[in-house]
């Protein structure tokens, strides 16, 4: 992706010294944030869950959520400083020259109003159009330029008539209607499916380039963000760690973090494995007084710890927040190695899915599945949401009712439900979810849900508290982590609970339905390490359900691809992703976003 | 200096957020003055309806005087509508009232939880046949129901008892049905039916704790309003005996001359809306530190 | 398994709340005549002559078989036929006609003043969230709901007709063939009563409501976009906060016509309270069944309402029927 915009070189959007804290207590969300963007131009801000990005994004609009505020800095957009305005003079300000596109467009759009009419409010919020008849054509070119229908049956519409994708247009749609200076986008293609987040994101760079509108694309996706903006900002414990050109810090970052993040990034082709970063971001009144990234960083020395390293100028037009940086930039980037040799399952198969099909309510969603696993095999099972991978999924698991065919594992068939399946079958076969906010019961202590399945199938007291130490020692949590209850920890963390809980009673099977698509890129990567490492270990056979193409190469060595309810593709992941025979394969791979492209 | 390394540090064992649990709502509840104060009026009547007896000079039904006589020495607080002593009745008054409301309100309450989990839990015909039934208790009036009851059977103990808890179990169901219907969903829950956890684990060990914040609110609410009930219909007239000790009915009987001698009214009022604040007080000080929990427990 | 657009579910819902009135009326039948025993025994007493007996029992109809009894008792009420009243003989339609345009009148006028009042201070309470306002009618509204009814009535009466002071008489008089509004003074303290009674608690669950909406993402957004204040409130907060609202309105109605019960007991108004205080003190079953059967007939048909009226204010209910 090259720069051919010719974008003007003055900045319209300076950002300087923004901070941000709890209200009341002194204690920084964000601090020190300082960066500018020129017209035309898309900068990312990436980071990952905690890091402050969605606050600064907010701040941009001089708005902060409930229990935040900001407390020093200065946003000028075309030398008006929005921070420094009265909220009264910043209202007229909002949808005209800043305007925001949220995450999810179905919560952001009012159910009870017509999309029509939400989109007309911004202008005659902001006295656009010299009268009714300019403002309804200004809203029907605005649906021709995200690619909505423009008539006026289509625009009577309420929100819940349109799918994701098109009410994310719709977002799109109102945020450029009053053609602002600068757009600030949360994350809104979270939740969408690959295609059309293609759409999407050719959508924001043809608006941006074509009204030089500068924009602020802020997300946790770096292979999203790659392929959109062409300066990155990456935040870290609420401070700015690198700002700098996105093909140089894809391909040599200077900051440890981030080359650990790159690092974590899934690809398609290139090195298989995918690194993680140890430990956990500090919080909000937890940063220590040095650099906030010392306790996970592999050149730290103890002048990073003495203080905070300012945040300086390595080249033209990249900046680093790290006092080793020009060592570190020096180093190859982690995950420049070979290809993995892989080998190929063999043996007759663990678990056998025979014909089958499901339904949901009387209507099919899964039409005449076969697969074989087997032992030993990570297969991965790929597709968009509504490819029915997850029915397929809780179905194999014993939490679907609705369906047909045989399932057979080790000989021996399944009925439907879980509960009402042999003990030892129940035991051979574990599922792990991918909500770790949600598969842990908050009322009882890590013992006590790591050792549930134990109790189910008969072993109980001493030996079964042995067996969970011996199980959360394996997944890189020490036996402390026992007497703890599940707020207590992060979402990596709850997700090592997870997987404890699933092989503490040594089955043969593990079905992990999207157990790291709720995680940050870091984590993911080592969960996904985690995975591979037991899985070679205790011998399992592993069903990877995920909707991350990329992702597959590192933990996989069979893949199925699904769509609409069936299986269209299924062989060795490398003849599948490099040699795609399906369509709809194809059109996947071309649709998702890759590093490759901006390292090349 | 060290090579980029991919041994796992050992996590920092950091507190993303501390450690709260139904005990710790009772905890926090407790912290605020609201609470404390209607704990305090609570614990106060119920201590005077319980061991009220023991201090009383005359027993409910002896003779101290003249019908509506003011304070005196004979009688501190005066005489009712047949001459007796209103303070004494004052002191037993509360006893009959507390008890049968208490039973009722756990009756309610536990037949309410069970119904609503059930509902919640089953999201099939069961649920649907389950709340249709509550609708039907539910169409009328609490105290409609508990007069029907009355007017067959006669103002009996155990009559009324029966009366108010069945008409405080719909509501109990209903609040509990709304609480669990979204725990229901989570993965958790579905964890355990994978495991093949019985259905009764299920509901106790899984479900019943992750609801335990809106049911302690509910059952303050709850007892707040059988206490008004079970007075209210002993101020009708119905309470298990027509001249027993009874702060409804003392207020029934003594307000014809409530200008003379305001005591046997004012009495009975009192304690009855000091009990009701105090259990309201309790109930909203529970509500508001679930409240703060749930607003600080975010999901990520 | 649904279908039929909107009015097939109406007429769903309307079957399901005959459904529910049926057999509350099973329920309502069975617990006063159809009890094992005799209940024309247990309406007389022990000390009841056989003849005595003899007679009720015929008044009845007690001979005839438990269906037909029901079944006559049934078509009755559908007719407009409520039986005689055991006390004074008279028609029971005719003995309540009056009471009930009474107490409908009570629950009017409170109703006018109470919904109004706890619409307001519910949605003025959430727009100005723990600001003063909030927090002080938040508290009063708190006590208020926990105090019951009756104590309520008492209190005003002790403060403002007997004891404190003696503005407003302490129970309604109206002489026979006249009508309370007849001497406005006699309603207010039943209704303000009646408004203190119910108030408070629908003006927390509007509160909550409104909350609920103004926290949402879309009136986030909505700010985000510029609008006016009065604009984010008016056209993207009040649309979304008008089905809870409506719900609110059944709440209070519903409350209202259970308050009444007892505070018509309180002040001695002439009205169904009052009728079915005596019914039940008197054992006059007929008087007792048809004031059962006609309250449940008003909270079904209140829920009825109250849940087309949301279906019909939030659109995507609308058209996903």
């Amino acid at each position: 992706m090259t720069d051919d915009r010719s974008a003007p070189d003055v900045p319209s959007i300076v950002v300087a010294g923004l901070r941000i804290e709890l209200t009341g207590s002194g204690r920084d969300v964000v601090d020190d944030v300082s960066f500018t963007i020129n017209p035309g131009q898309v900068m990312g801000l990436v980071g990952e869950s905690g890091s402050g990005k969605t606050t600064v994004g907010l701040a941009l609009l001089g708005h902060a959520r409930r229990g935040v505020e900001i407390v020093a800095g200065s946003v000028r957009i075309d030398d008006v400083d929005v921070l420094a305005l009265s909220e009264e003079q910043r209202r007229p300000l909002r949808g005209r020259v800043v305007s925001y596109v949220p995450q999810d467009p179905a919560a952001a759009l009012n159910p009870a109003l017509r999309i029509g009419t939400q989109l007309r409010e911004v202008l005659e919020a902001h006295d656009f159009g010299a009268n009714d008849g300019d403002r309804r054509d200004r809203v029907a070119e605005m649906m021709r330029e995200v690619a909505l229908p423009d008539d006026p049956g289509y625009l009577r519409r309420y929100p819940h008539e349109l799918s994701g994708g098109q009410q994310q247009r719709v977002g799109l749609a109102m945020a450029f209607a009053c053609r602002p200076r600068l757009i600030v986008l949360d994350e809104p293609t979270t939740g969408l499916d690959v295609t059309t987040q293609a759409h999407v994101l050719n959508t924001v760079r043809d608006l941006a380039g074509a009204h030089k509108v500068a924009a602020l694309y802020v997300s946790h996706d770096l292979a999203v963000v790659s392929t959109l903006a062409e300066r990155v900002a990456v935040m870290y414990a609420g401070r700015l760690v690198e700002v700098g050109e996105s093909s140089e810090l894809f391909a040599n970052a200077a900051h440890p973090y981030t080359r650990r993040l790159v690092g974590a990034i899934p690809r398609l082709a290139g090195s298989r494995e995918l690194i993680g970063i140890p430990g956990r971001a500090p919080s909000p009144g937890s940063r220590p007084r040095g650099c906030a990234f010392e306790s996970r960083c592999a050149f730290v020395e103890d002048a990073c710890r003495l203080e905070l390293p300012p945040l300086r100028a390595l080249d033209e037009g990249h900046m680093v927040r790290c006092l080793r940086a020009e060592e570190v930039r020096a180093h190859p980037m982690p995950f420049a190695g070979e290809a993995m040799a892989v080998s190929m399952p063999h043996g007759e198969s663990v678990l056998s899915v025979q014909q089958m099909s499901a339904g949901y309510r009387g209507v099919t969603v899964l039409h005449d599945i076969n697969l074989d696993l087997a032992p030993s095999e990570c297969l991965a099972l790929v597709g968009e949401s509504g490819s029915g991978k997850t029915t397929l999924a809780r179905s194999i698991a014993g939490l679907h009712a609705e369906r047909s065919g045989r399932i057979v594992l080790h000989g021996e068939e399944l009925v439907e439900l879980a509960r009402h399946r042999s003990r030892e079958s129940r035991r051979r076969l574990q599922y792990i979810f991918q909500n770790p906010y949600g598969s842990l019961n908050p009322r009882r202590t890590i013992n006590q849900i790591v050792r549930q399945p134990l109790e189910v199938f008969g072993i109980g007291g001493s030996e079964a508290n042995a067996r969970v130490d011996e199980m959360l020692e394996r997944v890189s949590l020490t036996a402390a982590y026992a007497s703890r209850y599940p707020d207590q920890l992060s979402g990596g963390e709850r997700q090592r609970v997870a997987i404890a809980r699933a092989l503490v009673s040594r089955p043969d099977v593990l079905i992990c339905d999207e157990v790291t698509s709720a995680l940050d890129v870091s984590v993911q990567a080592a969960i996904v390490e985690l995975l591979g490492e037991l899985q070679k270990s205790l011998d399992l056979a592993m069903l990877f359900v995920t909707h991350n193409l990329p992702l597959v190469r590192s933990i996989a060595q069979r893949v199925a691809v699904m769509s609409a309810g069936r299986i269209v593709e299924l062989g060795a992941v490398d003849s599948v992703l490099l040699q795609p025979s399906d369509d709809y394969t194809r059109r996947l791979l071309a649709d998702t976003p890759s590093l490759e492209a901006v390292q090349s | 200096m060290s090579v980029v390394s991919d041994v796992a540090i050992t996590p920092e064992p950091e507190s993303v957020r501390s450690t709260r649990r139904s005990g710790s709502v009772l905890r926090d509840a407790l912290s605020l003055w609201r609470t404390r104060i209607g704990l305090v009026l609570m614990i106060a009547l119920v201590l005077v309806a319980s061991f009220g007896p023991f201090f009383a000079p005359y027993s409910p039904a002896d003779f101290a005087g003249p019908p509506f006589t003011a304070p005196n020495s004979a009688a501190h607080l005066g005489t009712d509508y047949l001459g007796q002593d209103v303070l004494s009745r004052f002191l037993w008054g509360g006893r009959e009232i507390l008890v049968m409301a208490a039973l009722a309100t756990a009756f309610g309450l536990v037949f309410g939880t069970i119904i609503g989990m059930l509902a919640a839990y089953s999201r099939n015909w069961l649920d649907e046949v389950l709340m249709r039934a509550m609708d039907v208790i539910l169409a009328f009036p609490q105290i409609m129901l508990a007069l029907v009851a009355i007017a067959t059977v006669g103002p009996k103990a155990w009559l009324i008892v029966l009366a108010v808890g069945l008409t405080t179990l719909p509501r109990v169901a209903r609040v509990t049905r709304g609480a669990a219907q979204p725990i229901v969903e989570r993965d958790f829950v579905a964890a355990a039916e994978a495991l093949g956890v019985p259905r009764i684990r299920i509901l106790g060990r899984e479900l019943l704790p992750n609801i335990m914040s809106p049911l302690m609110v509910e059952m303050s609410l709850r007892l707040t309003y059988s206490i008004g009930l079970i007075a209210g219909l002993a101020f009708l007239g119905f309470a298990t005996s027509s001249n027993g000790a009874n702060w409804g009915t003392m207020i029934n009987q003594n307000r014809i001359a409530v200008q003379a001698q305001p005591w046997g009214v004012i009495m009975p009022v009192l304690a009855i809306a000091l009990l009701t604040v105090g259990t309201g007080l309790v109930g909203d000080g529970i509500s508001r530190a679930a409240a703060g929990i749930d607003r600080g427990r975010s999901t990520g | 398994m649904h279908s039929g657009g909107i009015w097939g579910f109406i007429l769903r819902r309307t079957l399901l709340g005959l459904l529910v009135l049926a057999i509350v009326s099973i329920l309502v039948f069975a617990a006063t005549q159809a009890l094992p025993g005799d209940p024309a025994r247990a309406i007389l007493g022990r000390s009841a002559t056989p003849q005595s007996l003899a007679a009720l029992r015929a008044k009845l109809n007690l001979g005839q078989p438990v269906l037909q009894q029901y079944w006559n008792w049934v078509t009755g009420l559908l007719h407009g036929d409520l039986g005689n009243s055991l006390a004074n003989q008279e028609p029971v339609s005719t003995y309540l006609r009056p009471l009930l345009i009474n107490s409908a009148f009570l629950v009017f006028l409170s109703g006018i003043i109470s919904i109004p009042l706890a619409i307001a201070i519910g949605v003025w309470g959430a727009v100005r969230r723990d600001k003063a306002f909030d927090v002080g009618s938040s508290l009063i509204t708190m006590l208020l709901a926990a105090v019951p009814e009756f104590v309520v009535g008492i209190i005003l009466v002790v403060l403002f007709a007997t004891v404190v002071v003696q503005w407003l008489p302490a129970v309604t008089q109206v002489p026979p063939g006249g009508r309370p509004w007849d001497d406005m003074t006699g309603m207010v303290l039943p209704t303000a009563t009646l408004v203190i009674a119910v108030t408070p608690y629908v003006a927390r669950i509007m509160r909550a409501s409104m909350i609920e909406v103004l926290e949402s993402d879309y009136v986030e957004m909505a700010r985000l976009k510029g609008l006016q204040e009065n604009t984010v409130i008016l056209r993207h907060a009040l649309p979304n906060a008008l089905g809870p609202t409506f719900q609110v309105i059944a709440l209070n109605l519903a409350y209202l016509a259970g308050g009444v019960i007892i505070v018509e007991y309180v002040f001695n108004y002439p009205g169904i309270g009052g009728a079915l205080v005596g019914g039940v003190t008197n054992r006059d079953l007929p008087v007792v069944q048809a004031l059962a059967m006609l309250v449940a007939a008003f909270y079904v048909a209140l829920n009825l309402m109250a849940d087309i009226a949301t279906i019909l204010v939030t659109p995507r209910m609308r058209t996903t029927l």
